[in-house]
């Protein structure tokens, strides 16, 4: 089987609201643009193109037809896309060129979280459409319950909630609660963005680049989706995840770990079984920016920049998608003289 | 103008998405919901021996089909809960609330649900609770209102139980955002409000996109330069509407078009009058026909429709890389 490594990762600047269109464009061509410089290649260097976005965040159908916009897509290109964050579009490439039928990959992620009156009301569109639903709860409500679930468990404290957000813990701890236990320093903030990545196989990522992050595993799994059905506070599809992408070693010199609300990384560093000397998210993580389903591709990306640049051995990269921590990803990245 | 920036700025809009989301239930979630209608609170047994409520079609651990239904109480346990000080849109009320996971005495799993207290502080995990009922029972989830706190099962008025099973259940969908023109869009709606007809192309000689697009569509790269295009053109193809439909605005038959600008390299739609639709043919030459400038707005309909000009038919190879 071919390896696979991460050549090039570039991200649009997190910003509370820009000005482009929901089908992101204006975000996606300097992020092309970057990618193809950094690399020096063309458009027609790129054998498979694979997106994630979301309609729903959009307000229209079909969104992800007019970011194809943003490619260029004469002569006609192999493209496919993801209605889930962008980490699972790169889940698709990977598959793609483990199956030879491409050389490389270039995958990415858009989303315009400000376009919608609130974001958290529509991602109560990813709840089940039956019983749930209707009722309209919210994504913070639906993190809330889960974070009173582990305090009341003693699974955490607010303590080591806001320590995941950093700063002053003790000021931290004195702000009003957004949605009890919630403080805003538990929650993601509104972020637009953007991403994208290529991917390339043994000697063409070789060529491409001199530290190719090499993906040496790489998983996904879900939980049960009825809420109300699974403990909360941990988080068993991503165990399994990990186990199968890491083999049982979780010695890592970094983790991004995608995490919209505070406890959800207390959660998923135990999941994986991270060890503390592993350093998690020095990038911020999605508590200093969260473009939604551009944010756990950026984890993907943020991993295989510490070792494409040599400040790191051995990464892994976590992605979520759903309410909740329901569906996972981990990948595991790795430099060449490990 | 740049990509990149905001030099243009941009023109937006309120953008308005509703509709009804209409499925049917199926057998177990159809039993659970022509349960609440009859004020019953239905579970399912699990492959392990739980009771599973709200009852599901499958079981979480085998994935097998589940069939054994199992009626619980509509009083329960708060497992959890979390406060909404500022209720969203189509939630269960208008004022503050809590949203709480309540485990139904018979059950094993919880049940979301909003439950109705004025204060966080009259809240905790492990308090009782029974379900309050709709007044008219519809076979949805809503048809418990809420949960409140109490021992005892509040009183419900009788229900008409020779009603049909539920299949079906809608959802209406009523979703607000901002919907933003890219900038190239922006320049194209405000020329539009002035009569002009404005294309764009990545570079000098390149192909005009009329509308022009966010990035050229061949390449990715910006389409900045703008160029003001005529309202004349050429019908590269078109189709004769003949069937009447729910919206339509002109009487059959009539000509929807594929209208080629001069200088544009790709035609866009819009309507073709001014004479019999069995004239109209590809190469015909036409022009805008402006709606009162009165009624002018930031939209292609300023156009009303085009008309044929008399002019002899443009040749096949002036459109033919265009169709």
């Amino acid at each position: 089987m071919p390896e696979i490594a991460v050549v090039g990762f570039a991200h649009a600047p997190h910003v509370p609201e820009t000005f482009g269109t929901t089908n992101g464009v204006e975000m996606l061509v300097p992020c092309f643009q970057q990618l193809y410089a950094d690399l020096g290649i063309t458009k027609s260097d790129i054998d498979f193109w694979c997106s994630g976005s979301s309609d729903f965040l959009a307000g229209r159908a079909f969104s992800f037809i007019s970011a194809v916009d943003a490619i260029g897509a004469v002569p006609p290109i192999n493209e496919s896309h993801v209605e889930m964050d962008a980490a699972w579009a790169l889940y698709e490439a990977w598959v793609k060129l483990l199956s030879g039928q491409a050389e490389t990959a270039l995958v990415y992620g858009f989303g315009k979280s400000s376009a919608a009156e609130s974001i958290q009301q529509v991602l109560t569109m990813q709840l089940d459409p039956y019983l749930v639903a209707p009722l309209w709860p919210d994504a913070v409500s639906i993190a809330g319950l889960q974070a009173r679930a582990g305090l009341d468990a003693g699974r955490w404290t607010e303590q080591e909630m806001a320590a995941v957000a950093g700063g002053d813990i003790e000021a931290l701890l004195a702000a009003p609660y957004v949605a009890d236990p919630l403080r805003a320093h538990d929650i993601a903030p509104v972020t637009d963005g953007a991403a994208a990545i290529v991917l390339a196989v043994g000697d063409r990522a070789r060529e491409l680049c001199e530290r190719p992050a090499w993906i040496t595993g790489m998983a996904h799994n879900i939980d049960a989706q009825a809420l109300g059905g699974r403990d909360l506070t941990r988080s068993p599809s991503t165990t399994r995840a990990a186990a199968a992408a890491t083999r049982g070693d979780t010695t890592f010199d970094l983790a991004e770990l995608h995490a919209p609300f505070s406890h959800q990384q207390l959660i998923l560093a135990e999941a994986i079984g991270l060890s503390p000397d592993t350093r998690v998210n020095p990038s911020g993580g999605p508590l200093a920016g969260n473009p939604m389903f551009a944010a756990g591709l950026e984890r993907i990306g943020n991993a295989a920049t510490a070792i494409i640049s040599g400040d790191a051995n051995r990464t892994l990269a976590h992605a979520t998608s759903g309410p909740a921590l329901q569906q996972n990803l981990v990948a595991v990245l790795e430099s060449e003289d490990r | 103008m740049t990509q990149g920036n905001t030099a243009v700025e941009v023109l937006s809009a309120p953008l308005r998405v509703q509709f009804d989301y209409t499925r049917s239930v199926g057998p177990i979630i159809g039993a659970f919901l022509t349960g609440l209608r009859e004020r019953r609170i239905l579970g399912v047994r699990g492959s392990d021996g739980r009771v599973l409520v709200p009852a599901q079609e499958y079981d979480p651990i085998t994935s097998a089909p589940l069939a054994e239904l199992v009626e619980v109480a509509p009083t329960g346990t708060v497992q959890s809960w979390t406060w909404v000080p500022e209720p969203l849109p189509g939630q269960p009320f208008d004022r503050p609330f809590a949203w709480a996971l309540i485990q139904l005495d018979g059950a094993d799993t919880a049940l979301l649900h909003a439950l109705d207290v004025t204060d966080p502080t009259q809240l905790s995990t492990g308090m009782r609770v029974r379900a309050r009922w709709a007044d008219e029972p519809t076979g949805s989830i809503t048809d418990i209102a809420c949960f409140e706190p109490g021992e005892a099962a509040a009183a419900a008025p009788p229900t008409d139980d020779t009603a049909e099973p539920v299949t079906m259940v809608t959802t209406p969908v009523d979703l607000s955002y901002k919907h933003t023109a890219s900038p190239q869009e922006s320049v194209y709606l405000r020329g539009l409000a002035e009569g002009k007809l404005i294309g764009g192309r990545s570079e000098a000689g390149g192909r005009v996109y009329f509308p022009p697009r966010g990035a050229n569509p061949t390449d990715g790269t910006p389409t900045d330069d703008l160029v003001e295009l005529p309202d004349k053109g050429t019908v590269t193809t078109f189709c004769i509407v003949n069937v009447p439909f729910l919206g339509q605005r002109i009487k059959p038959p009539y000509v929807a078009a594929y209208v080629l600008l001069d200088g544009a390299d790709i035609p866009f739609l819009h309507l073709v009058l001014g004479c019999e639709a069995s004239e109209v043919r590809m190469g015909m030459r036409v022009e805008a026909v402006w709606k009162p400038r009165e009624e002018w707005g930031h939209a292609l309909a300023n156009i009303d429709h085009f008309r044929p000009t008399g002019e002899a038919d443009a040749p096949y190879e002036s459109y033919q890389h265009h169709l």
